[in-house]
């Protein structure tokens, strides 16, 4: 089955999504701020799904939008924002962190068009159904070491976050 | 007209750059360290964004692997990060991260 009004569909999630970031980095309050970031991450998924990344997608939600944010929001409760909305919302050296941004737009500018022959005009067509079983082989058959190192990373993060968070060890 | 209603892989990565940067002004000019990390996110989204329609141009799969390796590192990150958010919030009592200074000269 091929993705039907696909033009569409990519300006809308495409504009979902930016207008999601741009909330995130402008809004006072950071409650608002991480459901915007939810909106993006949705959004995102939905572009996951456009490009035959059925899997990936459904780990952004799972893991993106319904762990990590829940994890934000935690930490959002748990700390006092009240006091941080009152204050100044944007540091001193916001012109710098402006220009440098833009510099980077620049980079992204130049690199795009000057590699953009380098890019294959005709995308080969996936086959469809099996995307989550290929994802599996090549994980636990040619990704097995990462695989394991990154059971380790996450080992490493819950005793590094329990030890931050605890009050007396 | 037909550049803009065919979508190929430069839109991908135009839509990802532009995210990336939202991030980077984000991180570079926020005070509170909440937004910060929340830009953190949005930055390993664009790359994430950036290695599956890279995935799909060359028809593998490795793209995505590894974009399922930087979800993990990014939920590593987040439960590090806001570990420390709490530490710091018990002995500051604020999240601005202009008074996190203890390091300064």
């Amino acid at each position: 089955m091929t993705p039907v009004a696909t033009p569409f569909f990519f300006y809308l999630l495409a504009a979902t999504m930016l207008i999601g970031g741009i909330l995130v980095i402008t809004c006072k309050n950071a409650v608002h701020s991480a459901l915007a970031l939810i909106v993006t991450l949705l959004a995102q998924a939905n572009i996951y799904l456009m490009l035959y990344a059925p899997f990936v997608a459904g780990v952004q939600i799972i893991l993106y939008a319904g762990g990590i944010m829940v994890l934000f929001l935690f930490v959002i409760m748990l700390v006092n924002i009240d006091r941080a909305m009152k204050e100044r919302q944007f540091n001193s050296q916001w012109w710098v962190g402006i220009i440098a941004a833009t510099a980077l737009g620049g980079l992204f500018i130049a690199v795009y068009t000057k590699g953009k022959s380098i890019f294959p005009e005709r995308i080969p067509s996936i086959a469809e159904g099996e995307n989550t079983q290929r994802v599996a082989t090549l994980l636990y058959g040619q990704y097995m070491f990462a695989f394991e190192i990154a059971s380790l990373l996450l080992l490493v993060a819950i005793i590094g976050a329990v030890v931050m968070a605890k009050k007396r060890i | 007209m037909d550049a803009l209603l065919h979508i190929t892989t430069l839109h991908y990565l135009v839509l990802g750059a532009a995210l990336f940067l939202l991030g980077v002004i984000g991180v570079l000019t926020r005070r509170n360290v909440v937004i910060v990390l929340m830009s953190i996110e949005l930055i390993l989204n664009a790359v994430n964004l950036n290695l599956i329609a890279f995935s799909r141009m060359w028809g593998g799969l490795h793209g995505q692997i590894f974009a399922i390796f930087v979800i993990t590192d990014a939920a590593a990150e987040a439960a590090v990060g806001l570990g420390i958010l709490i530490a710091f919030f018990r002995n500051k009592e604020t999240v601005n991260i202009d008074e996190v200074n203890l390091l300064k000269w």
